[in-house]
């Protein structure tokens, strides 16, 4: 067997962030001004579609404390309290580590629908811990309207995602 | 040499499913622990946040000129559409502005003429400075944005923020080249007002909503869809007279109120320095972004 060179195995090892770098660029993509008509409060959660996709298929280029620090530069940067998306995003990773084998291998539908079944819970538990939080009621409708948004938006990011996972992972 | 890493492989793989099971109960401990640290200590995570969004700073100036430039052209292909009537809209517009203008001076001088008569105290000056809007915050939470301007241009905690159309909202955290501003919108903002034609004191309280409630008014107060909300400039932090915004409803237990401010195109923004005359040397004072102290 040839060994590799260095060039090979610092390509392969920064070919193996790529999963971290995106999720990051969804962590800047959630704090940037879109400036869009009502935009703001209903901005889709962009880091819960890269986590869902990359939990599935490369949950060891995703490991939980990756996770933790990205979520939280998402509550330092966004405003957000700081831990609430660290703890609800762990969660997620949690209960789809236990579940991905079954995703494996499945058309995209069953991906699909098993985000839009993972979504309608991170907006309940995020706005029960917002709602404990602040210590009242936070109106619960840009909670529901963000999740509609995202689950409508996951093919389009699924199909950014599959391409890079191709391209970039290619032999790791 | 197979057989010894297969039994090698047998004991490593429950070990890291061990360690990650570990890692997992940390993280979400440290998650809850800073979650009730922050909200016992806000003193401890304001500076961590200060320190954090000027580390994203230019990170973020960066990505957010084409974030405005995608927005600029969805506006641009908006206006084109209607531009005929926009045009009209304008003439008719300007033609009212003129009026009101010259019956503006008119009551200006003789508002001069006066305060010189009454002798009447001048109002505090405030100076300002105008910074972009770098960061805005994505998610249901909080009404926040982040502008590129910090400690370092003067920017300090509780100073009144606002645009061309209205009052916006207040400097809550400063990082050295950064700060965060709490919109008027916010579920924590509480901002003293008065109802400018009837002059009724109330709170301005956010909701989280676009509609922001009038709280602690009079019980016969004589509040109308349609009357003006202005700053009280009690507690001494925000200019008196600065506009809020219209009441646009009134029920039997709450009013809400529209403010003048469009968030969709919160771009840039002016921090107001307020200050009372002879507090502070003028040295001390905000100056606009880029000027050497």
């Amino acid at each position: 067997m040839r060994v590799a060179t260095w060039v090979e195995r610092t390509d392969l090892q920064l070919r193996g962030l790529t999963p971290f770098a995106f999720t990051l660029l969804m962590v800047l993509a959630s704090a940037l001004p879109w400036h869009l008509p009502s935009f703001a409060p209903v901005t889709p959660a962009f880091t819960a579609m890269a986590i869902y996709y990359w939990s599935i298929y490369r949950p060891d280029k995703l490991p939980y404390a990756a996770t933790f620090c990205l979520a939280m530069l998402l509550d330092l940067l966004t405003g957000t309290p700081l831990g609430l998306s660290a703890l609800v995003y762990l969660l997620v990773q949690v209960i789809l580590n236990s579940q991905r084998t079954f995703f494996h291998g499945k058309p995209f539908l069953v991906v699909w629908w098993g985000f839009s079944l993972v979504m309608p819970g991170i907006a309940l538990v995020s706005w029960i811990i917002a709602s404990l939080y602040f210590n009242t009621l936070v109106p619960p409708m840009p909670f529901v309207i963000q999740a509609v948004l995202t689950i409508l938006l996951y093919p389009l990011f699924a199909v950014l995602l599959s391409a890079l996972h191709r391209h970039m992972m290619r032999g790791i | 040499m197979r057989a010894y890493r297969g039994r090698a492989l047998l004991l490593a793989l429950p070990l890291k499913s061990l360690i990650q099971r570990f890692a997992f109960a940390l993280l979400v401990g440290a998650a809850i622990t800073i979650m009730i640290l922050s909200r016992a200590e806000p003193r401890l995570v304001d500076n961590l946040r200060g320190t954090v969004s000027d580390a994203a700073t230019p990170i973020l100036e960066f990505f957010s000129h084409p974030a405005a430039s995608f927005a600029s052209l969805v506006e641009e292909v908006d206006a084109a559409l209607d531009v005929h009537k926009e045009n009209a809209r304008l003439e008719e517009q300007n033609a009212q502005l003129r009026k009101w203008q010259s019956i503006a001076a008119q009551i200006s001088r003789e508002n001069e003429e006066l305060r010189r008569m009454l002798h009447v105290v001048p109002d505090p000056e405030s100076s300002f400075i105008t910074a972009r809007v770098i960061s805005d915050s994505g998610g249901p939470f909080v009404r926040t944005v982040l502008i590129n301007a910090g400690a370092q241009d003067n920017v300090r905690k509780g100073q009144a923020v606002i645009t061309s159309e209205g009052l916006t909202g207040r400097v809550v955290s400063t990082g050295r080249h950064s700060a965060r501003i709490l919109l008027l919108t916010d579920l924590n903002s509480r901002i003293p007002v008065v109802v400018e034609s009837s002059r009724e004191r109330a709170v301005l309280a956010g909701n989280n909503t676009p509609n922001p409630r009038l709280e602690f008014l009079a019980v016969d107060a004589r509040v109308v869809v349609g009357s003006r909300i202005v700053t009280s400039g009690q507690g001494g932090i925000f200019p008196p007279g600065l506009p809020v915004g219209i009441v646009s409803s009134v029920g039997e237990e709450r009013a809400l109120v529209q403010p003048y401010v469009n968030w969709d195109r919160l771009e840039y923004i002016t921090v107001l320095d307020y200050i009372l005359p002879g507090f502070l040397p003028e040295t001390k004072r905000a100056g606009r972004i880029g000027e050497l102290k």
